[in-house]
């Protein structure tokens, strides 16, 4: 099981267009349901891209907006402009 | 057509100016006098400018961003007070699991609020030292959303009313109250370690996470979302933790063995502290999410071993006795459990025997323990209680000199023998549940011999008198109202009153 990186967000209407676009640009990436919330799981790496999270949203969606439906995370951070990058040995 | 994203100042220059820009080298007092306390632990930082927020979360941002969080999370705290959403949850039994988790993590999330304050003033490198100064912010904003849900649940069901009296005296919450002093006195680096890392990074999934999804499907709007609003703040406290931790392995070698030995205790200390919310995921919730036996497989197995994978390249190792704790897991709850069924005449909250249902889903969850070690007790007590004998153990516990918690636990390997261990310490003894808690003792002996123990303090006059009564008293906790089985508490007497008005409205 080593090496996993996991995101874990709100299951609600803002976090939607943002879990949708994980599991589109990540195709390994895992999503488990649970009340409330949803635990998506990848191996080594996952990114959520902002061009992903706008197209879906139909405005510019800044990463930082991540902060208002992230619950939880398992990896390292890496965050800037366009996107944000949980990984293992940064 | 998704309009092109717009071009504006690089975050990694934002962050930069916003932070490091602010900062200076002061020149009329020396640093090492402006910041004190950075440096008597031993951990050596040969260059602060090193340390990086992750997330790159600036003042600005920070406040446009907790601003919109606090918006939504009391739209939802009001609009639960005006529709009477404690009508909503799933049993009012629920409401024990809430009274436990707000009597004992309320008054930590202040405590959290006033040490990063603290840290957010005497860390040396700036970019840590702002990450303390929101983490300060968003823990006092913890704290008052949590004491909302308070005020709201306390004008419907007993024991919240007194939760910042009860935090210093009750004997089950000096477990958490011990665990935050515990780190509060400690220096800076070992705070961090303690609270950003072994709490936040490494074990806070396991109270949040499954904890607050079980709130979601109790039907308790107040406390989802006071909860994962919180959460969402965890996420940033997560990447402190893991960034201090990178930091002080990467500044020099020399720190390796004071962080390992920290991480050791911490990882121990939480363990032991989680406890309690195995027990109240195993045995409080009346719809059940996940066991904790599964909890700890997902998020301490495999993200912690991912986790742990990844930091050994700096030297560190997974915390001493993992293992033994990934075994207790299979226990824990059980074994906690029974503590408050057999002390439910001290407890701030209600107890009761767990049903044949819920007993079939304890088996299948824990198959090698449940039905071996714990379902002829909880059996037996059921027994005891239709003969009208309901057990109630009148001693009062030894308690273990660093958890703080009555010594009911079993060998690591021996469930049916109870642990035990004691060292010596200037002329007296001193007992623990594990070697866990006493290698913690024994590096620190100075320090927890001095451990305010509630057993030790009863026995010594200090906590109101000698009977029962006397300490309820002291507790401020009401006798027959707060404490005791649920079954013919004033609790029960209201949601069923509720529930029949329901039954007959509806028909």
């Amino acid at each position: 099981m080593a090496g996993i990186v996991s995101i874990t967000l709100q299951n609600n209407d803002e976090a939607r267009p943002v879990i949708e676009s994980i599991l589109h640009d990540n195709p390994s990436a895992n999503a488990n349901y649970m009340p409330g919330a949803v635990k998506i799981d990848c191996p080594e790496r996952l990114v959520v891209k902002a061009e992903s999270v706008s197209a879906r949203i139909g405005r510019d969606w800044d990463p930082q907006e991540i902060h208002l439906t992230i619950v939880s995370m398992g990896g390292s951070l890496d965050e800037d402009d366009e996107e944000l990058v949980l990984s293992w040995g940064a | 057509m998704t309009p092109p994203r717009k071009k504006k100042l690089n975050l990694k220059k934002r962050y930069e100016l916003m932070t490091r820009g602010l900062d200076w080298e002061t020149s009329y007092q020396k640093m090492d006098d402006v910041f004190p306390y950075d440096t008597f632990e031993g951990i050596k930082i040969t260059d602060w400018s090193k340390w990086e927020d992750p997330f790159r979360l600036t003042m600005d941002a920070y406040w446009k961003y907790q601003g919109e969080k606090e918006r939504k999370l009391y739209a939802v705290l009001d609009s639960f007070a005006q529709n009477n959403g404690q009508l909503g949850i799933s049993d009012a039994r629920y409401v024990n699991a809430i009274k436990l988790f707000l009597t004992g993590v309320t008054p930590l999330e202040y405590q959290a609020h006033r040490h990063f304050a603290h840290l957010g003033r005497h860390i040396r490198g700036v970019g840590p030292r702002v990450a303390a100064q929101m983490q300060s912010l968003d823990e006092l904003r913890h704290a008052q959303t949590q004491i909302h849900t308070i005020s709201h649940y306390n004008k419907y069901f007993d024991g919240f009313a007194e939760f910042p009296h009860m935090h210093d005296r009750v004997w089950y919450l000096s477990v958490p109250k011990s665990f935050f002093d515990d780190a509060c006195s400690a220096g800076p680096f070992e705070f961090f370690t303690a609270i950003s890392f072994a709490f936040e990074y490494v074990l806070t999934n396991l109270l949040f996470v499954p904890f607050m999804s079980g709130a979601a499907y109790n039907g308790d709007l107040a406390t989802v979302t006071f909860g994962f609003s919180a959460q969402s703040d965890e996420a940033r406290h997560m990447t402190l933790g893991i960034e201090v931790i990178k930091f002080m392995l990467e500044q020099h070698p020399d720190n390796l063995p004071i962080v390992q030995q920290w991480v050791d205790k911490w990882f121990w200390r939480g363990h032991k502290m989680l406890g309690l919310v195995a027990m109240m995921m195993d045995y409080m919730l009346p719809k059940r999410i996940m066991s904790w036996k599964e909890a700890w497989e997902i998020y301490f197995t495999e993200a912690g071993g991912a986790l742990f994978e990844d930091l050994s390249r700096y030297g560190l190792r997974v915390p001493k006795y993992a293992d033994i704790a990934t075994d207790e897991a299979e226990h824990i709850s059980h074994q906690n459990w029974s503590i408050f069924y057999q002390y439910t005449q001290a407890a701030g909250f209600h107890t009761w025997l767990p049903s044949d249902e819920e007993m079939a889903w304890l088996s299948e969850k824990y198959p090698n323990t449940f039905d071996k070690y714990y379902r002829p007790r909880f059996e037996m007590w059921r027994e005891m209680e239709a003969r009208g004998e309901r057990f109630y153990n009148n001693a009062l516990p030894q308690l273990c000199q660093t958890c703080q918690i009555p010594m009911g636990y079993t060998e690591p390997g021996d469930p049916t023998r109870i642990g035990f261990r004691s060292t010596e310490y200037a002329g007296e003894r001193y007992h623990f549940c594990s070697d866990g808690c006493k290698d913690i003792f024994e590096n620190e002996p100075e320090k927890f011999s001095q451990a305010w123990l509630p057993v030790h303090q009863i026995f010594q006059g200090n906590c109101g008198g000698a009977e029962l009564s006397d300490v309820l008293e002291w507790y401020h906790m009401k006798n027959g109202t707060d404490n005791m089985d649920y079954t013919g508490s004033p609790d029960q007497k209201q949601w069923d009153a509720w529930q029949s008005v329901r039954k007959r409205v509806a028909g």
